[in-house]
């Protein structure tokens, strides 16, 4: 399968055959209520992200000495169930870690997800869309956290950031979140089966493929603010 | 360093080699910059700017007003509780404006501020662990400017931030252009949003869309616009 990572409209493939993304797409400041608003497309998967904030919070949620984040998962059909929760909770532990939260205690953000189009990665694409939407709205933040879903198929074969069908045949779906700044890992989740060495092998791949999500996202803030240079 | 500056940034990059001022050999930064050890961070993705001597700063589209100290806001009355009013500023709290801090204001003699009221006010305490106050009132006990917005005729337009400091800057011509053509009055708050009145209510109506309309337009582009406004305005 070709596939190729896109930068806004020039398409540049990735070195290793195996280690390509779908084409990567971003829209900012789309939504004219929200603080700040992004969609993220990655292939046929959408997610639209929006953060309101940082503004008033419940009283039973108020932290002293830094801003309460919350994060609402709203899924394509139906009402949020269980795993839907586990979710939103990872979404927070993600953002939580990048997000300077203690410039505005006593005050809340949140982020409302709403998926599109679930076509595989679905994961990856939620953290970049709430990223971006964070980068939108300027709340401060340490760095940016760009994330990177990868399959296992049966054969051995590694898929990044593969769609649906590649995950249904797959013997393991693995993602991780990077920090910007040193390519640390901020998170992973991961649902299958696998060997350690595999886990190291998709890290690895994960970790390569992240670099490159980081430099579309300052193109894409850079795009943006194009007309003020 | 220099070669950042009116460059675009994002969360996470280091800046070094900042200009220091002669006399105290110190460097400001500004909003978006952020100190952390020996480093000096960004934490918000926008346009790096320099202002000699030594002030750096994050020029960036944020819709959330940050309260800081001394900055002119439009604020609505919401509530008024004992002998504070609560104004809603677009912060994350709503701000206290104390019914003493008007001209010619006493115990007895209470201004007259009723709920839902536009007040043009400057902020006294702006501070992330503190509620901010706001006052009508500059240091020598004048209105100077400040006070409630009579309710007659204007019109308060939700705006970005950003385009709030473009209007107010010296570079940009947009409110001598217009109020060249059409005479009207304004209060232009830092919270992102501007109160216009003009003679009547539509030339209050094109005020207030060519100011909203003009924040990714250069001089030229505005003062076309607004010359096809007026156009549209006498008839055209």
């Amino acid at each position: 399968m070709q596939r190729y990572y896109s930068v806004g409209s020039n398409m540049a493939a990735t070195d290793e055959t195996s280690a390509l993304l779908r084409s990567f797409e971003c829209e900012q400041n789309l939504l004219s209520r929200p603080d700040g608003s992004a969609n993220v497309r990655q292939g046929d998967t959408s997610v639209l992200a929006a953060v309101y904030g940082p503004g008033e919070v419940k009283m039973s949620e108020e932290i002293i000495d830094k801003a309460t984040l919350k994060v609402i998962f709203k899924p394509k059909i139906g009402l949020p169930g269980c795993a839907e929760k586990l979710q939103e909770r990872l979404l927070r532990n993600t953002c939580e870690s990048v997000v300077l939260a203690v410039l505005h205690p006593r005050s809340g953000v949140n982020i409302v997800l709403q998926v599109i189009q679930d076509s595989g990665s679905l994961l990856s694409c939620c953290i970049n869309a709430a990223c971006m939407a964070l980068v939108d709205s300027a709340v401060p933040m340490k760095c940016l956290v760009s994330a990177v879903t990868c399959a296992v198929m049966e054969e051995g074969r590694i898929v990044l950031d593969p769609d649906s069908k590649q995950e249904k045949e797959s013997s393991a779906v693995l993602t991780f979140a990077f920090d910007s700044r040193e390519n640390n890992v901020v998170t992973c989740s991961t649902k299958g089966c696998y060997t350690p060495e595999k886990y190291q092998e998709c890290l690895s791949a994960c970790g390569a493929a992240s670099r490159n999500i980081s430099s579309f996202f300052r193109q894409a803030v850079e795009r943006r603010m194009s007309k003020e240079l | 360093m220099a070669d950042s500056v009116g460059k675009v940034v994002i969360p996470g990059d280091i800046l070094s080699e900042f200009r220091a001022s002669e006399k105290t050999s110190k460097v400001a930064l500004g909003p978006g910059l952020r100190q952390e050890g020996e480093e000096v961070l960004v934490t918000k993705g926008g346009i790096l700017r320099h202002k000699e001597p030594n002030l750096y700063w994050i020029d960036c589209h944020q819709r959330r007003y940050i309260p800081a100290k001394g900055e002119d806001v439009i604020g609505i009355v919401t509530v008024k509780s004992g002998d504070v009013y609560r104004v809603d500023i677009g912060a994350t709290q709503p701000a206290t404006l104390s019914y003493l801090a008007f001209e010619g204001a006493t115990k007895r003699n209470r201004p007259n501020v009723k709920v839902g009221d536009l007040v043009f006010a400057k902020l006294l305490v702006a501070n992330k662990d503190m509620e901010p106050e706001l006052v009508c009132i500059d240091s020598g006990g004048h209105s100077s400017g400040y006070g409630v917005i009579p309710a007659d005729g204007g019109f308060m337009v939700h705006t970005s931030l950003n385009l709030v400091r473009k209007i107010l800057s010296p570079n940009c011509d947009i409110l001598k252009f217009l109020g060249k053509n059409v005479p009207f009055e304004t209060a232009v708050g830092m919270n992102g949003r501007i109160w216009v009145k003009a003679k009547t209510p539509k030339d209050t109506i094109v005020v207030a869309n060519a100011i909203a309309s003009s924040e990714h337009m250069t001089n030229a582009q505005i003062r076309t616009m607004i010359r096809q406004l007026l156009d549209k305005l006498s008839g055209f």
